[in-house]
């Protein structure tokens, strides 16, 4: 009951955020904003752990190849696997889920307590689309951006732990990397990470925007976006990995 | 004018606003006193539509705000301003842009006449050189007067001002109480005043509406009220040890 009743004020919520903004360059202005906040300022985190990552998938792989019969350049390609097809698009975006999320969730919340959302309101101004629907936009274009980062990240990694333990060679890794490439598998992580960013910026928005009470309720918004997003994530990846890729 | 007929809500089954009915005249401070909890601030939210009524009717000048949709309320919102209990003001702008911001979304004024407003507003409330401060650098009273001015940027027809002087000093509210009276008369607004400090009602109380557990329990002016002997608002004005002994 209490599940449906959110589903219903989260759609309808929905409805006054996909509207036309009030002005095109405030628009503009708002979205270079938050490609700041939640682009840049994620940069340095999805470099940090996709690189580490990347180490470690090429480190254990490597590590496990005991038979003459299997190829070292099976690692550059168990690399590009899981960086590609799991590690970037769902890990990735469940790291941003925490950071982004818990963000747009206070600083709307913040809002929400302080009766600025009310002043919006007052104004004529449709805080919903005002507040949502610039992070919601930047969230879908530069999240893309923010995974291709994280594949190449992820794939240098491995090539940097392979290099510096000496376990495979350059030749090997590079050539594994060209194994069976499909560049439908680029899509498919592209598509996913579209969904999760929608996922991240609207549910976060949705707890910030339904905060009420005070600064311990901001909190309480700002964990339940990180936990609600991360679970729509795990349960849309499965469910777009079935159609996706059957 | 703003006329309220017969407003009533209910929270779940609580019933807060009880068969309210009064207006609020054109160019005077109207007052709303009460104590906390009696409904100001849902009453004044409701007048406004941030809070919708279950029954009952809101006219500004003779348009039905109640049976507006969001867009047709965007044109009367446009002609109100509203000072909150806790200034909301946005936290991410600094005092220009706070004040710039309903110039920015409704106007197509170029920068320069936009700054020109901004800068006459805020010298209205006599704030000078504090365009680029951010709402942290500023005390509390001066927070009360960017919001004052925000909300006067667009030459509002109506105002309102949910406890302008709360959390400031006596002779702070004193200033902010007089400001809000002589920008009611010089632009002839209808404004409405949420407030349950007594020195404002004395000193800007033309029309005073008291509301006592969510109904309307008495209306008069700041003279009759010292007169009246209605039970609940003279326990109400004469609460404090200052005012019983004055009485006295
Ligand atoms: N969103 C809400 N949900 C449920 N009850 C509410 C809500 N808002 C207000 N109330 C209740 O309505 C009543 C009137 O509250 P209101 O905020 O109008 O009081 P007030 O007169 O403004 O008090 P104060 O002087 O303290 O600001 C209170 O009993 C309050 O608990
Ligand atoms: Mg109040």
């Amino acid at each position: 009951m209490n599940l449906f009743y959110a589903i219903g004020k989260y759609v309808m919520l929905m409805r006054r955020v996909f509207t036309r903004p009030q002005k095109r360059k405030i628009f503009r202005q708002q979205l270079f904003t938050e490609f700041q906040s939640l682009g840049i300022d994620s940069l340095g985190i999805v470099v940090f752990i996709s690189i580490f990552m990347g180490a470690v998938v090429a480190i254990q792989t490597a590590y496990n190849i005991d038979s003459p019969l299997i190829p070292l350049s099976m690692v550059g390609f168990t690399v590009r696997q899981s960086v590609i097809l799991e590690f970037s698009p769902t890990v990735i975006s469940l790291i941003l889920a925490g950071k982004v999320g818990s963000r747009i969730a206070s600083e709307i919340g913040t809002m929400r307590v302080t009766e600025q959302i009310d002043a919006f309101e007052i104004m004529g101004v449709n805080s919903a689309n005002y507040l949502i629907f610039p992070k919601m936009v930047a969230a879908l274009l530069i999240n893309p951006i923010l995974i291709i980062i994280s594949m190449w990240m992820g794939i240098l990694g491995g090539w940097l732990a392979m290099v510096l333990t000496g376990l495979v060679t350059t030749h090997d890794y590079v050539s594994g990397l060209r194994v069976d490439f499909e560049g439908y598998t680029i899509f498919y992580a592209l598509a996913k990470t579209v969904v999760f960013a929608y996922i991240i910026s609207t549910v976060s928005g949705f707890f910030g925007y339904e905060t009420e009470g005070g600064a311990l309720e901001v909190g309480q918004a700002s964990t339940k976006a990180v936990v609600y997003s991360s679970i729509l994530i795990i349960l849309f990846n499965l469910v777009l990995t079935q159609i996706l890729l059957t | 004018m703003i006329e309220a007929k017969n407003l009533n809500k209910y929270f779940g089954d609580r019933h807060v606003l009880i068969d309210v009915s009064h207006h609020f005249e054109k160019g005077q401070t109207n007052l709303v006193i009460g104590q906390s909890g009696s409904g100001k601030t849902v009453f004044m939210k409701a007048l406004v539509g941030l809070i919708e009524v279950d029954t009952g009717e809101i006219l500004y000048d003779e348009r039905d705000f109640t049976r507006m949709n969001f867009e047709q309320r965007k044109t009367i919102r446009q002609e109100i301003g509203m000072l909150f209990q806790g200034s909301a003001l946005f936290d991410s702008m600094n005092v220009e842009q706070n004040v710039m911001f309903p110039l920015n979304m409704f106007t197509n004024k170029t920068f320069e006449e936009k700054l020109e407003r901004v800068n006459f507003v805020l010298k209205r409330v006599n704030l000078e050189d504090v365009n680029k401060l951010m709402t942290p650098e500023l005390s509390g009273g001066m927070r009360k007067r960017v919001a004052i001015a925000r909300a006067i940027a667009m030459n509002p027809k109506y105002l309102f001002c949910d406890e302008p002087n709360s959390g400031l000093d006596p002779q702070t509210s004193g200033v902010i109480d007089i400001l809000i009276k002589e920008i009611t008369q010089e632009y002839q607004i209808t404004t409405i005043v949420n407030t349950h400090d007594m020195n404002s009602v004395l000193s800007i109380g033309d029309n005073v509406a008291f509301i006592f557990k969510g109904k309307l329990w008495w209306t008069g002016s700041k003279d009759e009220i010292l007169q009246t002997d209605n039970r609940e608002l003279n326990d109400f004005v004469f609460g404090t040890e200052l005012t019983s002994r004055l009485k006295k």
